[in-house]
């Protein structure tokens, strides 16, 4: 009985806090930058599409909702030919993300994805890339990995050894 | 003049008391979300008011189905039954002097009775779904309201020893020095459980507990049926403060002093709200009892305590006699 009175007690003080509620469309909540809304495939810092079609994403996803093609350009580089994200089915879980080598695929703040038409969930790869690099400024894939393109040669990529000539016995 | 006043005051109760459980449902909802630390319905019109006139436009609108399993005649006599029970309790309240419908000698066990002749239409309305649910609803609300209904007549029995008579008016008359709720504050602890109890709302509200029976007796009831249950139990929340005010509170009688400033009308309103501002506060902060913690509640505090009341009370009342 006293449980019940103090219970009251409490709740009747709750009179004159402030209500915690954030009227939304006017009031736009705070999100933080690691919130997992919208999916965007950003840029490097030279503006070339980061993504290289590993398909690691693909793999990944539960659902299952993204699908692309792999194709090479004529510097040796690799690109995805179409990239197509199906919205209807992505559940933000951010998995993509993470599995992503080169930090093209990121999920990011914005939820507001409302359509009336099922078809207008699917992002083509136009819809998806932005230009900006997103959450990792400085960071440019074929920059620092060993792979050899047009402008680079083995072993010149960033922080990188020179390759072993593996047949010779000389240090 | 004074023959028609109760017909006008009937209407007013008839339309204002529609009209009040209309807006007691929004008021409801604003009050729990100010004990909550949110805002409730707040978008449509000013303070969001307008949320009464949607819910009413959406459940007006809404398809009037009878379930082709359930018992048709009863199953739409049920909702019926428990609005016109509550009106017809409002017909012996007395609002002010002689504000009231009808001042019958026996106002208070007219009160009792229209309130019991509700548990038929929780009854009926789970009987008729031919639903389990439902019917468990109906099992739970037939064992809760008649053993309630027990120790809230018996909480009575105290006011009525101390104002020597049934009628509401006479009640009131007797409260003009001290009001009931000092002396028999036992009767008014019993008469607060049993009548929340009668009316099926949280705490107590077992007959329709949501997480247990989906919606309990009205589980196959939508739109305008719906809406009636809904209404009656909004009915019976005025109703019991209504009674609640005119047992223990002095009805219309003003607090001491400064109770002739304002008109006893407005005494008697504003006490009936802060008695359903408490209601709501009960249903913000007191969680669900288990059926049988309500039982052995019933049986085994409140039939005692109710008991223990009435022979104080006759006692005390005998030897002020004796000593007169």
């Amino acid at each position: 009985m006293l449980s019940e009175l103090r219970t009251m007690w409490e709740v009747l003080k709750h009179t004159f806090t402030k209500a915690e509620t954030v009227q939304y469309p006017e009031e736009m909540p705070y999100l933080a930058p690691r919130y997992r809304g919208r999916i965007v495939l950003t840029r490097d810092p030279d503006g070339e599409e980061r993504c290289v079609a590993c398909n690691l994403c693909a793999a990944v996803c539960p659902v299952d909702c993204i699908a692309l093609q792999k194709d090479t350009r004529e510097d040796g580089t690799w690109y995805p030919e179409f990239f197509r994200i199906n919205f209807s089915r992505c559940i933000m879980c951010g998995m993509c993300e993470e599995a992503c080598p080169t930090y093209a695929i990121q999920l990011t703040p914005d939820f507001e994805m409302c359509e009336y038409d099922r078809q207008n969930m699917v992002y083509e790869k136009e819809h998806l890339l932005i230009n900006g690099v997103g959450k990792y400024p400085d960071y440019n894939f074929y920059r620092v990995s060993g792979m050899k393109t047009a402008s680079k040669d083995k072993g010149e990529a960033l922080n990188e050894a020179r390759p072993i000539d593996t047949k010779s016995l000389l240090p | 003049m004074s023959e028609l006043m109760p017909v006008i005051l009937a209407l007013t109760i008839l339309i204002g008391g529609v009209a009040g459980a209309a807006v007691l449902t929004w008021f409801e909802r604003r009050l729990l979300g100010v004990w909550q630390d949110r805002y409730g319905p707040n978008r449509l019109g000013p303070f969001g008011v307008g949320q009464v006139a949607a819910d009413m436009i959406k459940l007006l609108f809404k398809d009037d189905w009878v379930p082709p399993f359930a018992d048709k005649l009863v199953f739409i006599f049920a909702p019926t039954a428990i609005v016109v029970a509550m009106m017809m309790g409002f017909a012996v309240v007395p609002f002010a002097p002689g504000m009231m419908i009808i001042d019958v000698n026996i106002g208070l066990l007219f009160f009792l009775g229209m309130t019991s002749l509700a548990v038929y239409s929780v009854l009926l309305g789970g009987l008729a779904s031919n639903n389990k649910y439902a019917l468990l609803g109906g099992l739970r609300s037939a064992a809760q309201m008649v053993s309630y209904e027990v120790f809230m007549g018996l909480s009575l029995i105290g006011v009525v020893m101390m104002s020597g008579s049934f009628s509401l008016v006479d009640i009131v008359e007797a409260q003009t020095d001290v009001w009931f709720c000092f002396s028999q504050i036992l009767g008014l602890f019993v008469f607060i459980i049993a009548g929340i109890a009668e009316s099926h709302r949280l705490p107590f509200d077992l007959p329709e507990a949501e997480h247990e029976l989906t919606a309990g007796f009205h589980t196959e009831y939508g739109g305008m049926k719906f809406a009636m249950f809904m209404l009656g139990e909004y009915l019976g929340l005025m109703l019991i403060s209504c009674m609640i005010v005119t047992l223990f509170f002095g009805g219309w009688h003003g607090p001491m002093l400064i109770g002739h400033w304002l008109p006893p009308f407005f005494w008697f309103s504003f006490k009936v709200f802060v008695v359903i501002c408490f209601f709501v506060l009960l249903r913000a902060a007191i969680p669900r009892p288990r059926y049988d913690q309500l039982m052995s509640l019933g049986w085994k505090v409140m039939l005692p305590i109710t008991l223990v009341n009435i022979v104080v009370t006759g006692a005390v009342l005998l030897w002020m006699e004796g000593a007169a």
